[in-house]
C-alpha cells in the first residue's frame, strides 16, 4: 500500500496553518520587532539594534524588577502547589469517607476562569466590607485584618495564595492519577522487608513519580513566567508598581503603544520558557525510573 | 485506637481542605441574595428576605445574555475547529511516522509551553483582517488548544489497529472516506475529552478578547463580568449585583464540569502522566 496516499499529509494543513498563523508566526516576526523602533506614533519602523534590550535591563527602569517578580511568583506557586497537590492527593489516595466528594470540590476551582476567581477573590478580600476581614472582625479577631490587596506587604503574598487555591487541585488530579499507576506489590514488598512510611515515601513513591513530577514541574513554571489573568484582575501590577509581572507590563507597553518594548519583553520571556524548559527536560529524563 | 484516630484526623482534615475551597463559592452565593445594605457587610449571614429580583437586574444590567451568546459561539466555534483539524492530523501523524510528519507534530506541541507574542499578533491579526472580529478570536482561540489537542490525541489514535485501516482500503475507500467513516466514529471518547477541555479554555479565557475586541457588542463574557464588576465598584459598591453576576458567569462552565467531569479528569491526566 502506498502510504502517502491513504495518508496524505493535506490533513496536516489545518491544524499545521491555525497553530503556525496565529501562534509561532508572531513569537518568531516579534523578535524582528524587538530589534526596531515600532511604535503607535510613527507608522514608520527603523531598526534600532539592542535599545529595546538595553533599556529593559539598564538600572534606572523598572523591568528588571518586574522581571524577578515573576520569578519569584513562578517559584512561590510551583513549590506551594507542588506541595500542597502532593500532600492532598496521599490523603485523598485511601482510606478517607467520601473520597470522590472531595477530590471534586478540590479540583472545582480549576474549571472556573482566573477573572471570577480574581473578582471572586477580591470581593473576600475587600479592606473594609470584604469576607475575610468582616468575618475576621465578627470572631472578635479585627486586628489581624489586613488591606490585602492594597498594601505593598500584603499584595504579592495573596496573589500567590489565590493562585495557589486555584491551582493545587489540579496537580492533586494528576498526583493521583500518577500514584495510581504505581504497583501494589512494591509496597507490599518493601513493607515485608520492613521498610517504614516515610521510607516507602522516598524510596518507592517519589522515584516513581518522576515523571509526573517532571511534567507538573514544566507545566507550573511555564504558566508561571507567563501569568497575566491572576495578577492583572486581582491587583492590576498595583499597589503602585509592587506586583507588576511581565506580561502585565506587556499589556501596559501594548496600551502606550510602545510595541516595540512590549516586543522585546515577550522575547525575553520567550527565551526564558525554551532554555529552561530544555534545562528541566534534560536534567529530569535522566533521573526517570524504569518499572 | 490509634488507628481510629488517625483515620478520624485524617477525615477531618480532608473535610477542613474541602470546606477552605467551598467558602468562596458559599459567599458569593449567600451575597448575591441580599439587598446593597446587608451586602456592605460581605458575612455568610443569611438574608432576611431573599432578594432573586438581584439576578433579573444583573441580567439586564450586565450584558449576560448577549455576551453568554458570544461566549457560546467562541468557544463552540473553536471546538469544532480543534476536533476536526487535529484528529486529521494526530491520525496521519501517529500512521505515517516520516521525518517531516514528526517535524511537524513536534513543531505543533512546542505550543504547549511556548508563550504568546501579543503585541506582534495583532500585526498579524491586523494583516489578516481578524482583528475586531468574532471569527479572528474563535480562530485564537483554535490556535491556542492545537497543540494540547494534537497532542493528547496522537496518543490516543497509536490504540486504534492498523487492521481496520487496511480492511477498509482494500474495500476500497479514499482517505477522506477511510477517516471519515471508520477512524473518526472510533474517536469519540477522544474527542469528547479534546472538546470539552478546548470548550472550557475558550470559555475561560480573558487575554485575547481584553487584546483583540474592542467592540463591547462582541465581548465574551470573562471580559463582560470584568467591566460590570468595575462599573458597580466605582457607582455605589453593588457587593450583591457583583456576586450575582459572578454567579451567574460560574454556572456555565460548572454545569459543563459536572457533566464532563470524567472526560475531563481523563484528558487532562492523559496529556501529562502519559507523556
Amino acid at each position: 500500500m502506498n502510504k502517502r496516499k491513504i495518508y496524505p499529509s493535506y490533513f496536516l494543513i489545518g491544524a499545521l496553518v491555525v497553530y503556525f498563523v496565529l501562534l509561532l508566526l508572531p513569537s518568531l516576526v516579534g523578535i524582528y520587532y524587538s530589534f526596531t523602533d515600532w511604535n503607535s506614533f510613527d507608522p514608520a519602523i527603523h531598526f534600532v539594534g539592542l535599545d529595546n534590550f538595553k533599556k529593559v535591563f539598564s538600572q534606572d527602569e523598572l523591568y528588571g524588577f518586574y522581571i524577578f517578580n515573576t520569578i519569584k511568583f513562578t517559584v512561590f506557586t510551583t513549590v506551594l502547589k507542588m506541595v500542597i497537590g502532593f500532600g492532598v492527593a496521599l490523603l485523598l489516595i485511601r482510606s478517607v469517607k467520601w473520597v470522590n466528594f472531595h477530590r471534586m470540590v478540590m479540583f472545582s476551582p480549576q474549571v472556573l476562569s482566573f477573572v471570577i476567581v480574581g473578582l471572586i477573590f477580591r470581593s473576600l478580600l475587600n479592606p473594609t466590607e470584604g469576607f475575610l476581614n468582616e468575618t475576621l472582625k465578627m470572631v472578635g479577631m479585627g486586628a489581624l485584618g489586613q488591606n490585602w490587596l492594597g498594601d505593598i506587604k500584603w499584595a504579592f503574598n495573596s496573589i500567590v495564595a489565590v493562585d495557589t487555591w486555584k491551582g493545587a487541585g489540579y496537580l492533586m488530579v494528576l498526583f493521583i492519577a500518577g500514584l495510581k499507576s504505581i504497583p501494589d506489590m512494591y509496597y507490599e514488598a518493601a513493607q515485608i522487608d520492613g521498610a517504614g512510611y516515610w521510607r516507602r515515601l522516598f524510596k518507592i513513591t517519589l522515584p516513581l513519580l518522576m515523571p509526573v513530577i517532571s511534567i507538573t514541574l514544566i507545566l507550573n513554571i511555564t504558566y508561571g513566567l507567563r501569568v497575566f489573568d491572576s495578577v492583572y484582575v486581582l491587583t492590576n501590577g498595583g499597589p503602585g508598581f509592587a506586583t507588576g509581572v511581565i506580561n502585565t507590563i506587556v499589556f501596559k507597553e501594548f496600551s502606550n503603544g510602545t510595541y516595540a518594548v512590549g516586543s522585546a519583553l515577550s522575547t525575553i520571556l520567550l527565551v526564558f520558557v525554551c532554555g529552561i524548559c530544555y534545562f528541566l527536560m534534560k536534567a529530569l529524563t535522566q533521573k526517570e525510573v524504569e518499572y | 485506637m490509634a488507628r481510629l484516630l488517625r483515620r478520624l484526623l485524617k477525615n477531618a482534615f480532608a473535610w477542613l481542605i474541602s470546606i477552605i475551597v467551598l467558602i468562596p463559592f458559599a459567599v458569593m452565593l449567600v451575597n448575591s441574595l441580599k439587598t446593597k445594605e446587608e451586602s456592605y457587610s460581605m458575612t455568610l449571614k443569611l438574608p432576611a428576605v431573599m432578594q432573586l429580583q438581584n439576578y433579573l437586574t444583573v441580567i439586564e444590567q450586565g450584558n449576560i445574555i448577549a455576551s453568554f451568546f458570544n461566549s457560546f459561539m467562541y468557544a463552540t466555534i473553536c471546538v469544532v475547529l480543534v476536533v476536526l483539524t487535529c484528529s486529521m492530523a494526530a491520525f496521519v501523524i501517529s500512521r505515517n511516522e516520516t521525518g517531516f510528519n514528526k517535524f511537524v507534530y513536534l513543531l505543533i506541541i512546542t505550543g504547549i509551553v511556548l508563550p504568546v507574542n501579543y503585541v506582534a499578533l495583532m500585526k498579524v491579526m491586523q494583516v489578516t483582517l481578524l482583528n475586531d472580529t468574532r471569527l479572528g478570536i474563535s480562530l485564537l482561540y483554535a490556535a491556542m488548544n492545537i497543540p494540547i489537542s494534537l497532542f493528547i490525541s496522537t496518543g490516543f489514535i497509536h490504540s486504534i489497529p492498523r487492521e481496520l485501516d487496511e480492511a477498509a482500503i482494500i474495500d476500497g475507500c479514499g482517505p477522506w472516506n477511510l477517516f471519515f467513516r471508520v477512524i473518526f466514529p472510533l474517536l469519540k471518547p477522544i474527542a469528547v475529552t479534546v472538546g470539552v477541555l478546548a470548550f472550557m479554555a475558550a470559555w475561560n479565557d480573558f487575554m485575547m478578547p481584553l487584546y483583540y475586541l474592542n467592540t463591547s457588542e462582541k465581548w465574551p463574557m470573562s471580559l463582560s463580568v470584568y467591566s460590570f464588576f468595575g462599573a458597580s465598584m466605582q457607582a455605589q459598591r453593588q457587593w450583591n449585583l457583583v456576586c450575582a453576576d459572578i454567579v451567574l458567569t460560574s454556572v456555565p462552565v460548572i454545569v459543563v464540569y459536572l457533566l464532563g467531569q470524567r472526560y475531563i479528569v481523563s484528558g487532562i491526566t492523559a496529556g501529562a502522566v502519559k507523556g
